[in-house]
């Protein structure tokens, strides 16, 4: 067996072994999220948690004044301590199993000699990986965050799952096409970009069920309640959404005009309204929406948080519909 | 804004039809195919624009909408933010501990003496500072809404620059034979679009030929690269210029551009006539249908074998590698030429090139056939050398093959601003997305000095608002202690 094969071979058996340790990380995050024996928190209590602060003193030339408004940190968690072991050990075995999920692009990318981005395999991975390392960044930075890690590996580990099954390529050469540096700078950014999506998309859904469960307070029931009874307040968890689509939005932004710049010099034109194309002209259309409903009266909260999940069910469909059902420019998916 | 989200939100639902339905712009055939599967349907979608999405009058309705909320928007902002920029801080409220941050700091410094030293703090950490009586206004972080407006005015800016591309734009595809060229001319070109205030005589003297084509393989078939050298010239006298093109390497050339798109074989064959005249060198591109085999498929007519010669047409599939399919049937099995032959019908008649109804080169007329214009005389499998004896004593030889390039010359005057644009949206989003409004009192009390902190939009982040006010902390018990050692 010759080094490429054996390094695509070693490659494809880490890819399993991060998916059963990313199984492991989210047994461990559920049993953090069932031990939590967090009070139920009254629909009261957390609107006394937003204070108001209007315009005071002048501050007319503050501009968009609703967003004047400032929300102060929830108040200290109460996790029992089993619980908050759980979470801790979910987030140890997280960051193995990000280490190997890295490892298999590394190898990947060392097995064809090339930036392993070359097919749809590779490109699903990478952005499961972000998303991932978007969460763990956040959760190590905001503590509460770390208990809603079964809502991150759990679609993670399913994704992963349904990416061997479906979208699983050899190791192999780039097709002509691809062979451009402005491969590396446009597919790394919009796999970083796409991965702060996720993992700000699952964070809006997330805000959603909590809100509303905050809406009910002790009248909560269901599923849904019970969930949301155990989510970070609904503050800590649109802050962490709005703060990964500020991170993803630029990236993002700056990987369409990577994408434009290659495309005049692949297929003659920056842009040619190709269906990859279209989808990500309607992705940032929506997160720019996203962005200013953030900071409109009446669409904050909620409306905001639905247009972020529109904004991933865009990426979404971008990413496995428009690669593999329709025919374009962008049919690299190496699937038949 | 919300005026500005509802058109945003019309403006995506908008464009999506225009990846689920077949598009003109990209696909000719395949909105061809949709009429042909959905005779009742396509015409009223048709009717609708949705064929030719972007171009629809109801997609430009949109964004000339939200170009007007935009305009409409950006004014008053521009103007209100260049106020801001020369305006004071304004003035301290009465009660700081209503602010969202707040602090105060024990001193035994006099209320003007920590006001000074707070204030010199504040202006080291780049504050905008303004000292009233008895308090202290601070702010920073303008660039914020400076940010803002710089990337609404490049998306204003590269709205334009793409229009100027699209009325004064062009963009012409050729297939070129090895050996072969064309000039930038409409005339010469297999099609072409172009934007309507640009006329022929605009476009620039660029002549090429291309004389070599090469498409390299990696050992599994993946294709490695496509390249064509050619010999081009600027002006229509002017010296000749060699270059390489191929995929991801256009040539430019004064701001036009030459583009490798696509290749294919064109089979070469003889014709020898009853009378014993023989044409030779006769060939046409034929297109590929797969690219992993290139198997092609073209048509080559011959309309002028002589005044009492029937017009030949001759339809077929070209097999770079060919293989027994079984049943008389040939495939291809590798996309490198490397045993080729062609299957051919030959249909004899009148091919009718002189009728006046434009027709495509690469396919026959079907009614010809059906109503009996084109008559089936004779269909063969050959290799090169191989020929094929018609009725009529007519027989017509595979000579061999030449590759051909698929080219196509573009030109988009706004091109480039279109790049500046994007790029200053960039900017201007990073900036407004990075930098944090700020503001920050001062008011010294009994023996203390108090501090209220206000952060633009929905931010916990309190470090900032830390960080200053450790640093007054310490600045205030230095000089009590410089204060105290040195009365």
């Amino acid at each position: 067996m010759s080094d490429a094969a054996s390094l695509a071979t070693l490659a494809d058996t880490l890819f399993t072994v991060t998916i059963l340790t990313y199984s492991l990380a989210t047994i461990a995050f559920a049993a953090a999220l069932a031990f939590s024996s967090r009070p139920k928190a009254t629909a009261s209590e957390h609107r006394s948690e937003r204070q108001s602060v209007g315009q005071s003193g002048g501050a007319s030339t503050l501009p968009t004044g609703p967003s004047n408004q400032i929300e102060v940190l929830d108040p200290p968690p109460t996790p029992s301590p089993f619980s908050s072991r759980a979470a801790r050990v979910a987030i140890w075995i997280t960051l193995v199993g990000a280490s190997l999920h890295g490892a298999v692009l590394l190898l990947r990318g060392l097995a064809a000699d090339r930036v392993p981005l070359g097919n749809m395999f590779e490109l699903a991975t990478a952005v499961a990986f972000v998303g991932v390392g978007g969460f763990l960044f956040l959760a190590i930075r905001t503590p509460r965050l770390r208990e809603i890690g079964l809502f991150v590996t759990l679609p993670v580990t399913i994704g992963m799952v349904l990416i061997g099954l479906f979208l699983y390529a050899e190791s192999g050469p780039l097709v002509a096409a691809l062979r451009s540096r402005w491969l590396v700078v446009h597919v790394t950014t919009v796999s970083i970009g796409f991965g702060a999506f996720l993992t700000s998309g699952i964070l809006s859904a997330l805000f959603l069920i909590r809100s509303r469960f905050e809406k009910a307070g002790e009248a909560a029931v269901g599923v849904a309640g019970r969930i949301g009874q155990r989510l970070p307040s609904s503050p800590t968890l649109d802050r962490a959404a709005h703060r990964m689509v500020i991170f993803g939005f630029p990236i993002f932004t700056f990987a369409v005009i990577a994408g434009a710049v290659w495309a005049e010099s692949a297929w003659g034109r920056f842009w040619g309204w190709d269906p990859k194309e279209t989808w990500a002209f309607i992705a940032w259309i929506v997160y720019a929406a996203y962005l200013h409903a953030r900071a409109t009266a009446g669409w904050k909260g909620s409306a905001a948080a639905w247009i972020n999940v529109a904004g991933l069910a865009v990426m979404l469909f971008n990413l496995l519909y428009v690669n593999l059902v329709t025919s374009g420019l962008h049919s690299y998916a190496g699937i038949n | 804004m919300r005026t500005a989200l509802m058109l945003l939100f019309l403006l995506a639902l908008a464009a999506v039809p225009g990846s689920l339905l077949p598009q003109r712009p990209l696909s000719q055939t395949a909105v061809a195919q949709y009429f042909a599967d959905h005779p009742q349907l396509a015409p009223f979608l048709d009717r609708l624009g949705l064929f030719d999405v972007f171009a629809a009058p109801w997609f430009a309705a949109v964004y000339l909408l939200l170009f007007i909320s935009l305009v409409g928007c950006l004014v008053p902002r521009t103007w209100g933010h260049m106020r801001a920029v020369r305006a004071e801080p304004p003035k301290a409220p009465s009660r700081l501990s209503r602010l969202p941050r707040h602090a105060e700091i024990a001193t035994e410094l006099g209320n003007e003496q920590a006001l000074d030293v707070a204030e010199e703090e504040l202006r080291v950490a780049r504050y905008r500072v303004l000292r009233r009586e008895g308090s202290l206004s601070a702010e920073k972080g303008l660039l914020k809404e400076s940010g803002n407006i710089v990337f609404h005015l490049a998306l204003l800016s590269l709205l334009i620059s793409l229009a100027i591309g699209k009325l004064w734009g062009y963009e012409g595809s050729v297939l070129v034979q090895e050996g072969q060229g064309f000039c930038n001319t409409f005339q010469q070109y297999d099609t072409y679009s172009a934007g309507p205030l640009i006329d022929g005589a605009d476009l620039s003297p660029l002549c090429v030929d291309l004389e070599d084509f090469q498409a390299r393989y990696e050992p599994d078939l993946t294709p490695a690269s496509f390249t064509g050298d050619i010999t081009y010239s600027r002006t229509l006298d002017g010296p000749d210029e060699q270059a390489t093109i191929g995929i991801n390497s256009p040539l430019r050339v004064d701001g036009t551009r030459l583009y490798l798109t696509g290749r294919g074989f064109a089979p070469i064959f003889s014709v020898t006539l009853a009378d014993g005249s023989e044409l030779t060198d006769l060939s046409a591109p034929f297109l590929p249908t797969d690219s992993s085999t290139m198997i092609s498929e073209g048509v080559l007519k011959l309309p002028d074998l002589g005044s009492a010669q029937d017009q030949l047409a001759l339809e077929g599939v070209f097999l770079p590698t060919a293989a027994d399919a079984g049943g008389g049937l040939l495939t291809s099995v590798d996309p490198r030429p490397l045993d080729p032959a062609v299957a051919i019908v030959v249909y004899a008649g009148t091919v009718g090139l002189d009728s006046g109804i434009p027709q495509n080169v690469f396919t026959l007329d079907r009614d010809r056939i059906e109503r009996g214009q084109l008559e089936r005389v004779g269909s063969a499998n050959l290799r090169p050398g191989d020929s094929l004896d018609l009725p009529d004593g007519t027989s017509v030889t595979f000579t061999g093959f030449k590759e051909f390039a698929a080219l196509q010359v573009h030109r988009d005057p706004g091109q480039l601003a279109v790049l500046v644009s994007a790029l200053l949206m960039l900017a201007g989003l990073l900036t407004t997305l990075l930098v944090r409004r700020r503001r920050i009192f001062l008011r010294p009390g009994d023996r203390v000095l108090e501090i209220g902190g206000l952060a633009q939009g929905g931010s916990s982040d309190s470090t900032e608002f830390e960080r200053i006010v450790q640093r007054i902390r310490i600045a205030l018990a230095d000089r009590n202690g410089t204060d105290r050692k040195d009365p």
